[in-house]
């Protein structure tokens, strides 16, 4: 079966998880709906809390739903985890798996050996996965001695092991300084560009890595999905007005004449502080509001009659941060965001 | 679009499509399961080479105990045979603490470390993972035991008496099996009850000692010996031993007769790995339902 034909990478539908505790059961996911291509990069993202692991584990089958189906590559993961396994993988922020007084090459043999995998077969893809993921000299070194960054490379390498259909990375910058997250970043772009038709599901709460790595994403909040969609479609979402911010020699007149043309919004000089010591700026920034990009023609042909120069154009995009605010009406505090999110 | 295999050092991709790569013969779950146990076992036996420290904790420390025994049978003037039984006991001690301090408390710590979870996430059994844990420690314990046995023997003089090896080398290989079972369904019941069953096994474990006859006949306990050898693998195992390996002494006379005690230790066998296996299946239900049983901190 090719993968044109084959079903859906994630396929659930109307999953609930309640966990039993005291004084009342918690939600951890309302009906969740949720479809991913094969091939897909898709992110999920949320807050801490927002139920974003919990749909991870239902969907490596660590987890049964309260209600609802799910399925992935066509297996249910309430009935059919056997086969589920066999085709996935999955690595988490944080992960201190494995066994401390082993060297690093024995460790990703001993897990190689938990899909099947011959043991000179096996020694064979550790060395390549090592290599692969940059730990050739730490090749013989104990787990128990590696940094945080050389143990989530390890993680990375045990999770593709046995190639999976469908990797699941759970948070997996979590914790990571500034290049050890690149490093994981670049992998995890390299691997599923490699061969087509690998499926990544992505959970994060750093914006900026949901947006640079995945095709879709998904924004969770409290066990709900609130909206679907590539970055650019999100965005549109509350996009209303293009934004740009333009840089001039010189504004005599203020903005009247630009706020008086078809298409413009509003056109504001926005306040700043001056350029040195009592010194004024020479230039002047204007932030324009257009119905569409189309109207900046008619601004840049009116800017040349007024005898204005423009010295810089910027076009300013919401972030994802606007979206998850115009959702929920809250930001969500992302505690280490400034640790490994991209830059 | 299809996924056609490549010469990338990414690509392992035998199957050109994830429902192909996700079903499996019989023969290959089963070669999977095999290498599984081999897998996990090799921690425990790279660690054994690893870290030496193992020598002085697990052989020497222990040794003084049998010798302390030995030399208090002494004093006492108790017949020879009862050197011979200490020497004995102290070899199989090794099983003993092997079962009760690692293998019992090894989901429970493979949890704490994330482990447990990965091993769910594998397409294998976890009686293949709790397998492979009996096998590693049962290397290191056959090793320890074997020079209790052979230090125990040289040093305090134990003459052997055997007429039947072939029964006394089953005895020892069904007590194992008998013993490393026990450790397998507590291993699951640690996993299902944390810090009690932790707390209940320091409990227990010096009556058991007693009870088990490490250190002498269990049948001198009369009813309590008979109890015993009724439920604990290493009580019934010793009682088959001694009266196999001193044979023609009337200290050796045992609770029952070795053939018997054969038997039980069969059906010990039987029952204790059918029981880990029972008792692993409610634990991934558990651990699916419920999501507490795989999951750090919970």
């Amino acid at each position: 079966m090719s993968l044109s034909t084959s079903p859906l990478a994630i396929d659930a539908r109307d999953v609930r998880r309640v966990y039993k505790a005291k004084p009342a059961p918690i939600v951890a996911l309302e009906t969740i709906d949720l479809e991913v291509a094969p091939g897909e990069f898709f992110g999920l993202l949320g807050p801490n809390g927002a139920g974003k692991t919990t749909l991870i584990k239902i969907l490596t089958t660590l987890l049964l739903p309260t209600s609802g189906s799910a399925h992935v590559f066509g297996f249910d993961v309430s009935r059919q985890h056997a086969q589920i396994r066999r085709i996935m993988n999955i690595v988490s922020g944080g992960e201190q798996s494995g066994y401390g007084l082993l060297q690093v090459r024995e460790q990703l043999w001993m897990f190689s050996q938990f899909y099947g995998i011959g043991a000179r077969e096996g020694w064979r893809r550790v060395d390549e996965l090592i290599d692969l993921v940059g730990l050739q000299e730490q090749r013989v070194q104990k787990v128990s001695s590696l940094s945080t960054g050389q143990r989530q490379k390890l993680n990375f390498a045990r999770g593709l092991l046995n190639d999976p259909w469908i990797f699941f990375l759970d948070e997996p910058t979590l914790g990571l300084d500034v290049s050890a997250a690149r490093a994981v970043r670049e992998l995890v772009v390299e691997w599923k560009a490699a061969v087509p038709g690998r499926t990544i599901l992505l959970t994060s709460h750093y914006m900026a890595e949901v947006e640079e790595l995945c095709e879709r994403l998904a924004i969770v909040d409290r066990g709900r999905i609130l909206a679907i969609g590539t970055p650019a479609e999100l965005k549109r979402r509350v996009q209303r007005e293009s934004i740009f911010e333009l840089e001039l020699d010189r504004l005599d007149g203020g903005t009247g004449a630009l706020e008086a043309l078809p298409g413009v919004v509003s056109a504001s000089v926005p306040s700043r502080p001056d350029a040195a010591e009592g010194q004024p700026h020479r230039t002047v920034i204007v932030n324009l509001a257009l119905a569409d990009d189309a109207a900046l023609g008619g601004v840049v042909s009116a800017l040349g009659g007024l005898d204005a120069h423009i010295v810089a154009l910027k076009k300013s995009e919401p972030s994802l941060e606007d979206v998850f605010i115009e959702l929920v009406g809250r930001g969500f505090e992302a505690p280490g965001e400034a640790q490994g999110a991209p830059r | 679009m299809t996924a056609a295999p490549s010469r990338s050092p990414y690509v392992h991709r035998p199957s050109l499509s994830p429902q192909d790569a996700a079903e499996w013969p019989a023969r290959r779950v089963l070669v999977t399961n095999l290498r599984t146990i081999w897998g996990r076992a090799y921690p425990r036996v790279i660690g054994m080479m690893r870290e030496p420290s193992w020598l002085f904790f697990e052989i020497l420390l222990p040794f003084l105990t049998t010798s302390a025994f030995v030399f208090v049978y002494r004093a006492l003037a108790a017949p020879p045979e009862y050197v011979g039984f200490v020497v004995l006991g102290g070899a199989m001690t090794a099983f003993w603490l092997n079962v009760m301090w690692l293998m019992a408390a090894q989901l429970y710590w493979e949890k704490d470390e994330g482990n447990l979870e990965l091993y769910f996430a594998a397409p294998i059994s976890m009686m293949s993972v709790l397998l492979g844990m009996a096998i590693g420690g049962l290397l290191m314990s056959c090793f320890r035991a074997a020079v209790v046995l052979l230090v125990g023997a040289v040093l305090y003089g134990v003459v052997f008496a055997v007429d039947q090896w072939f029964l006394l080398l089953a005895v020892f290989f069904l007590t194992l099996t008998a013993l490393y079972g026990l450790g397998m369904v507590l291993a699951t019941l640690f996993l299902l009850w944390g810090r009690e069953a932790w707390h209940m096994t320091q409990l227990l474990q010096e009556p058991v000692y007693f009870v088990s006859g490490l250190n002498f006949p269990v049948a001198r306990l009369g009813v309590l010996g008979a109890a015993a050898i009724s439920v604990i693998p290493l009580a019934v195992g010793l009682d088959a031993m001694r009266q196999l390996a001193f044979v023609g002494s009337p200290e050796t006379e045992g609770a029952l007769p070795p053939e018997v005690e054969a038997l039980i230790l069969i059906a010990m066998a039987v029952f204790f790995i059918a029981l880990a296996r029972f008792l692993l299946g409610v634990i991934e239900r558990m651990a699916r339902q419920e999501g507490k049983l795989t999951m750090r901190g919970s």
